[in-house]
């Protein structure tokens, strides 16, 4: 049990670990770029770097963490952080100057490890324009580590910091503090897991099986108090803040203001992935070059080896075949798509305002048993379910990432769709939109308080840091947009080419078929739809957009058009996102989430169809 | 009184927090017992924005009526 455990990075021989640590959003990562070359997820939302990024630099290996508040196991982020600072051979924390009472306390934590330290003082371009003054001098010294001021993104102070690792020192640890140490000096290894122990760290007084004493919170509040002293006495003169960003960052909360502003960023962005993305670059990406010259292309050689009525055939360039359907549907459509909307997260978690919208909708979410943080998945549901049901990991309790999945899987039309039945409903006026978007509203609401009122167990509330204000840095959120966009299809195109798989195999079995002969009495007496109708169902469990796009080429009245939408966009979610769904959520669960789709699209197609047909 | 009463510009002094898993959370944050903060803002029904020095907070409603607090400066 040497380095993080869970992660495996081989450390070559005579490399010490540099362990870069620090509050979420204080430049870890640019640090991580500068001094090792490559290139990571750089980011402004509390916790983007979820996984460890490592490379190398002189003779350490540099270890990227995701920002944390603290070590200790809260959260995910944490689990993963304090694995890595645990065990790392020197740190470099990463302060942000303009958050001092914030930050120092990680510094503390770590100091209080005995682990070597150098801070980096970053972010001094923002206390400058504050008209903060920070007594760095003084700082270093009531740490006992070297502290060096740095503005990371314009390369200030980082050659500096390069040249220094070699003299971090171990700092000033707390009296009181270390007196504890001696319960467990011989029990372990290291300082850190000393520390840990100290402070209630299940994990680690599981792992060691050591009892622990229950003196966290005590030993939280000296360090709190000493933090607290130490800011008081090194910041020389106190800044007025910024009015501008202060401003805007009112605005953005107050509802008033808040919610058109929220409303006109969404049109914004629905204007532009719904229409131009979905439309003209997916038309052209998906259309044009998929299946206009590479399906084409991959037949011919596949025909070369198989004969077109051979099994092979159609598993691999069929209708669903690996090699057509899967790279037609992830590189065409989805693509272009997860780009863009990881685009506009991207531009919204590095501004700050991503949090801010958390706080301005969390009172809406209580009523479905989430918090404001789940704002994330459900925007990002409009995008692809599939990319969603990822995110819902970051939400706080078990009972949350529940919820939010069937909300996402039962009633968020994804991207795709939404393209497809907005073609399809436009034409038919206004009425129609209304009934359309009121029914899938009073369904999610319905769902989300019918689950937070049945739902055993109890939700996590909001309590969230807000980030400055920030203008975003093009290239940061390019660079983000990216990460993630490969992020998501190397998870992904896997599931895809699995959904293909499974879907070829139901049609050579027949079973298909079958299905599709079970659809025909409800479709036809239930929904009051043409019996045709059970065939884009079919689709529907494949693709989303399949399943809309199937009923264009059926002749429906308007009202018709109406309960048939509603029931796909309500029918289950698409064959990846279920795969993801079995990956993320329990067997049981994600097998309950499916069959109830099916129930609740024909349950509601059937009530709406009764009132309107 | 609860941090669900607090008003827009009061200074407050909190008193105590009445949930053991946010408490040590929110001592990281410089929110703790004993700590002065400022109510910056509020969201009607929503959630109580705490801030102290540079440092602005969100804090759910449900969760606010579980920290004690005292007022020491009404607002402007
Ligand atoms: N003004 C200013 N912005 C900075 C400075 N250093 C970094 N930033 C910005 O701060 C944001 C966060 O930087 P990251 O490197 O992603 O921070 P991180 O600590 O890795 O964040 P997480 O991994 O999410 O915890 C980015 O938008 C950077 O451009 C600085 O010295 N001054
Ligand atoms: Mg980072």
């Amino acid at each position: 049990m040497d380095c993080c455990s869970g992660i495996k990075i081989d450390i070559p021989k005579g490399h010490k670990k540099l362990v870069l640590a620090g509050n979420p959003n204080v430049g870890k990562s640019v640090f991580f770029n500068a001094l090792t070359g490559m290139y990571v997820d750089v980011s402004n939302f509390p916790g983007t770097t979820v996984d460890v990024s490592h490379g190398k630099f002189q003779d350490y290996v540099v270890l990227d963490t995701p920002g944390v508040y603290g070590v200790s196991s809260f959260n995910d982020e944490e689990r993963v952080a304090r694995d890595v600072i645990l065990y790392g051979d020197v740190i470099l924390n990463v302060v942000d100057a303009l958050h001092l009472e914030r930050d120092l306390f990680l510094t503390l934590q770590i100091i209080d490890m005995g682990k070597p330290v150098i801070v980096a003082l970053n972010m001094m371009d923002d206390v400058e324009r504050n008209g903060i003054k920070i007594d760095i001098d003084k700082l270093s010294r009531l740490l006992g580590v070297p502290v060096i001021p740095t503005v990371a993104v314009k390369g200030k102070g980082l050659e500096e910091v390069k040249n220094n690792i070699k003299n971090a020192k171990v700092g000033i640890i707390d009296d009181k503090i270390k007196g504890y140490f001696k319960e467990y000096k011989d029990k372990v290894e290291h300082q850190s897991e000393a520390l840990m122990l100290l402070e209630d760290d299940e994990a680690t007084s599981e792992r060691l099986n050591i009892n622990t004493l229950g003196k966290r919170e005590e030993i939280y509040r000296l360090r709190r108090e000493r933090v607290d002293k130490i800011v008081e006495s090194v910041i020389i003169k106190e800044g007025k803040g910024n009015r501008l960003r202060q401003k805007i960052s009112s605005l953005t909360l107050n509802p008033l203001s808040g919610i058109p502003i929220l409303i006109l960023v969404l049109y914004l962005i629905f204007k532009v992935i719904g229409v131009w993305v979905a439309g003209d670059v997916v038309g052209v990406t998906e259309e044009t070059i998929m299946v206009g010259y590479y399906e084409p292309f991959i037949r011919k050689i596949i025909l070369n080896l198989f004969s077109e009525n051979s099994f092979m055939y159609r598993l691999l360039a069929g209708e669903f075949g690996i090699l057509t359907l899967t790279p037609t549907y992830v590189i065409g459509l989805l693509t272009p798509l997860v780009i863009a909307f990881y685009f506009f997260m991207s531009i919204m978690e590095d501004s700050g305002y991503l949090p801010r919208i958390a706080a301005l909708v969390d009172r809406v979410l209580s009523f479905f048993g989430l918090n404001g943080r789940a704002i994330i998945p459900i925007i990002l549901g409009f995008g692809c379910i599939t990319m969603a049901t990822i995110t819902t990991r970051l939400l706080g309790t078990k009972r949350e990432k529940i919820i939010a999945t069937i909300l996402l899987g039962f009633t968020i039309p994804c991207s795709a769709q939404l393209g497809v039945i907005a073609g399809m409903i436009a034409p038919l006026g206004m009425k129609y939109i209304l009934i359309y978007a009121f029914t899938i509203l009073i369904v999610f609401a319905l769902t989300g308080t019918i689950l937070n009122k049945t739902l055993p167990g109890e939700s996590s509330e909001l309590f969230i840091d807000l980030p400055p204000m920030r203008l975003p840095k093009l290239s940061n959120v390019l660079k983000k947009t990216w990460t993630k966009t490969v992020m998501f299809l190397k998870e992904a195109t896997p599931l895809f080419a699995l959904g293909a798989l499974i879907i070829t195999l139901l049609e050579e079995s027949n079973i298909i078929y079958k299905i599709q002969d079970m659809f025909k009495p409800i479709t036809e007496s239930f929904l009051r739809l043409p019996k045709e109708t059970a065939n884009a169902f079919i689709m529907g469990i494949i693709r989303r957009d399949f399943g809309a796009a199937g009923l264009t080429e059926l002749s429906l009245t308007p009202e018709q058009t109406v309960v048939a939408l509603v029931t796909i966009t309500l029918f289950v979610p698409c064959i990846a996102s279920i795969i993801v769904i079995f990956k993320e959520r329990s067997k049981k669960e994600a097998t309950l989430i499916w069959l109830g789709s099916f129930i609740l699209a024909f349950l509601v197609g059937g009530i709406l169809s009764f009132l309107i047909v | 009184m609860t941090l669900d009463m607090a008003k827009k510009g009061q200074k407050i002094f909190i008193k105590k927090i009445n949930d053991e898993k946010i408490k040590v959370q929110a001592i990281r944050l410089g929110i703790y017992e004993g700590a002065k903060v400022d109510c910056s803002l509020k969201i009607p029904f929503g959630p109580v924005i705490l801030s102290n020095r540079m440092q602005e907070i969100a804090v759910g409603r449900t969760l606010a009526r579980k920290i004690e607090i005292d007022v020491i400066k009404e607002g402007a």
